[in-house]
């Protein structure tokens, strides 16, 4: 029986670890009383779920109902004015959901709050955007790249995908090199589907190599004659490796040409 | 009328003919001034820009899914092609990211040789900036001095690390060479000619007529909107936000270099101009502190974790447990611990930030770029309404947007 792939996560994987290997943790620091972090987490009261400092900044953990709220006081009363940033990362296949976070800055006191919610598969988040315009392509991105939805969004579109494409191509269950409609997608949008079968999977790829052309690509190894027909099998070859041997040009006084 | 075939698609958004005498047209995606793959789609009322939508994705590689199954010393790499102007300020962000993740600091020579090639890079870039900006507006003769002084800082790249613009120079951990010979006397050199050439571009360029006529005044945010927007380096501080991640976060040696960060509160490319020319001479004023520093420091290069870091190629040679170890590093990659990081550095374009989640696997969990030039083109459908068609061209010049890490 072939082993069994999973299909929930196709991104690379280690082919070897070992089985008493146990990954440590980066340290996580309890929120230092009486310093800038404690007054951020005491300001929010009850919404927040877990602090904990985690290289230098800190991260607080609420519900993905109250991130509007939450954030409106990180940048009201505790004065955090930027957004930076504002992502997703995907735990469908351990935990069937999306972990969100918002990267916030604040510019006065030069310290960094990450905010982290986790949304179930079929759940939407609540925009941003009239709090932090920066918010504006960064969910849009996360919208393109997870699918996630945001309700209340100005403008919810795909960003860096284009707009009829089908998947979205950061989850995990999306492969890398693409999946059957995206290899196909330039020859359907100009051509149309029935020209899959005329054009064929050699000729959609300009990187493709036909290994029985032999007029247009040097086959490295394996020369045969120009314009030779090999679809019915070649003629076998011996590889010929170089004869160069390393020869310390400057110390050898031997003659390197035997006719001299 | 458009007459649509497979070959030629309807483009829905151009409309010349609309009821309210809007116009609608297409600014790009092949456009000079558009400083790379820019589609901007703008409604003109007569010569006045009424909408703006910045339409992205067309350099899109899919850079963060590559780091989601790439080792972590396979992708560095990759990070040069996010802001190619200045690739080391990318290799270096990515570098701290990781070694912030694994806990490890770079040693002291190694700290003198990344902070000189950022500094470099700084140049390298704002000289870009400087070029193209101007050549946008009109000065063709700026651009050709400044691509001459360009030449010499990137021949100094190359002589470091062999390439012009994909540097890859800086390691996790350190940097894989020590400077080659004569090297910091080049640098000197080039860093004693420098401020004159600056000198020159500034009688050109600050007293123009025609160039603070194209600058003054255009592109203006306020304080309050910049940093709404997410906007950070040259475009915050022109805006009159002292905030320099190198100042503010200090990281690499920034804390112990004396050195200023200019601030302009006009709000326009004028002042995003004068503060480009300012932090060349501040980069100049780094670089000419760190070049005794370099000479009192030890030659090691590579930090010291045998876990996560190969050894120096003398150990892996002569002492079997460092070649096991490169073995499995190599093979396998270093596995960091798990945790989740957020870097912010100081990018020549604003704040360049990498998140990386770890799931103590050889392969990051995910990995966020923040690069400044995607926020930087979410600004522009805000400050081109109300501006004129010829300025769109010097606002998008000012917000220096390259889109290697715009669509990354």
């Amino acid at each position: 029986m072939r082993k069994y792939t999973p299909k929930d996560n196709v991104q690379a994987k280690a082919y070897y670890t070992d089985r008493f290997w146990a990954a440590p943790r980066v340290p996580r620091e309890a929120v230092e009383e009486g310093g800038h972090f404690e007054k951020v987490v005491s300001a929010l009261g009850e919404s927040v779920k877990e602090s904990y400092i985690e290289v230098g900044q800190l991260v607080l953990h609420i519900a993905s109902t109250d991130n509007f709220a939450v954030i409106k006081t990180l940048k009201e009363v505790c004065g955090y004015t930027q957004c930076s940033e504002q992502s997703a990362v995907d735990y469908l296949a351990r935990d069937g959901e999306f972990e969100l976070f918002y990267q916030l800055l604040n510019v006065h006191e030069a310290k960094r709050v990450r905010v982290v919610c986790r949304i179930k598969k079929n759940e939407a988040i609540e925009s941003i955007v009239p709090l932090f315009n920066s918010a504006n392509f960064a969910e849009r991105e996360m919208f393109d790249m997870f699918g996630i939805q945001v309700n209340n969004h100005p403008f919810l579109k795909r960003i860096l995908m284009p707009d009829d494409w089908e998947g979205h191509p950061l989850l995990k269950t999306y492969p890398l090199h693409g999946d059957e409609f995206a290899s196909w997608y330039e020859v359907d949008k100009i051509f149309g589907k029935e020209y899959r079968d005329v054009i064929g999977p050699e000729n959609r790829d300009p990187a493709h190599i036909d290994r029985y052309d032999t007029k247009r690509f040097a086959r490295v190894g394996y020369e045969v004659p120009f314009g030779t027909d090999i679809s019915e099998g070649e003629t076998e070859q011996s590889i010929e490796y170089s004869e160069t041997f390393m020869v310390n040009y400057n110390k050898s006084s031997k003659q390197l040409d035997k006719r001299k | 009328m458009q007459q649509p075939n497979k070959l030629t698609p309807f483009f829905e958004n151009l409309n010349f003919e609309r009821e309210n005498n809007t116009m609608v047209i297409n600014f790009g995606p092949q456009h000079p001034s558009a400083h790379g793959q820019l589609r901007l789609v703008l409604e003109l009322d007569g010569e006045l820009v009424t909408k703006a939508y910045p339409d992205i994705g067309y350099l899109h590689r899919g850079i963060e899914k590559m780091a989601e199954n790439m080792t972590y010393n396979e992708f560095l790499p990759t990070t040069d092609r996010l802001d190619y102007i200045a690739s080391t300020a990318n290799n270096y962000a990515y570098a701290l990211a990781v070694e912030k993740l694994l806990g490890i600091e770079a040693p002291r020579r190694a700290q003198v040789i990344r902070t000189m090639l950022l500094e470099l890079n700084r140049i390298i870039s704002h000289l870009f900036f400087l070029a193209t900006h101007a050549l946008d507006v009109g000065a063709m003769s700026v651009f050709l001095y400044a691509f001459r002084e360009r030449e010499f800082a990137m021949d100094l790249m190359e002589d470091y690390c062999g390439a012009r613009l994909t540097h890859s120079a800086v390691r996790i951990g350190g940097v894989p060479l020590d400077l080659p010979e004569g090297w910091v006397e080049k640098l000197a050199a080039y860093i004693a000619k420098l401020p004159e050439e600056i000198q020159t571009y500034e009688d050109l360029l600050t007293e123009n007529r025609i160039w603070k006529m194209r600058l003054e005044d255009v592109g203006v945010i306020s304080a309050e909107d910049a940093l709404n927007w997410g906007c950070t380096g040259p475009m915050l501080r022109g805006s009159g936000v002292k905030y320099d991640i190198r100042k503010e976060e200090p990281y690499e040696l920034y804390a112990e270099l004396d050195f200023d960060i200019p601030v302009s509160d006009r709000c326009d490319s004028y002042g995003r101009y004068r503060l480009y020319m300012e932090e060349m001479k501040e980069s100049i004023k780094i670089l000419k502190q760190l070049i005794p520093m370099y000479a009192q420091t030890e030659p090691q290069l590579m930090a010291h974790a045998p876990q996560y870091i190969s050894a120096p190629k003398e150990e892996i040679m002569t002492q079997n447990y460092a070649l096991m170890q490169h073995f499995v590093l190599v093979t396998q990659g270093m596995r960091p611990p798990k945790g989740e990081v957020y870097v912010p550095t100081e990018s020549p374009k604003g704040e360049l930030g990498f998140y990386i989640k770890s799931e103590g696997e050889p392969y990051a969990y995910r990995l966020k770029c923040r690069a400044p030039s995607f926020f930087h083109t979410g600004l522009l459908q805000e400050i081109l309404v109300g501006t004129y068609i010829a300025d769109v061209v010097t606002i998008i010049g000012s917000t220096n947007i390259v889109f290697g890490e715009v669509d990354r």
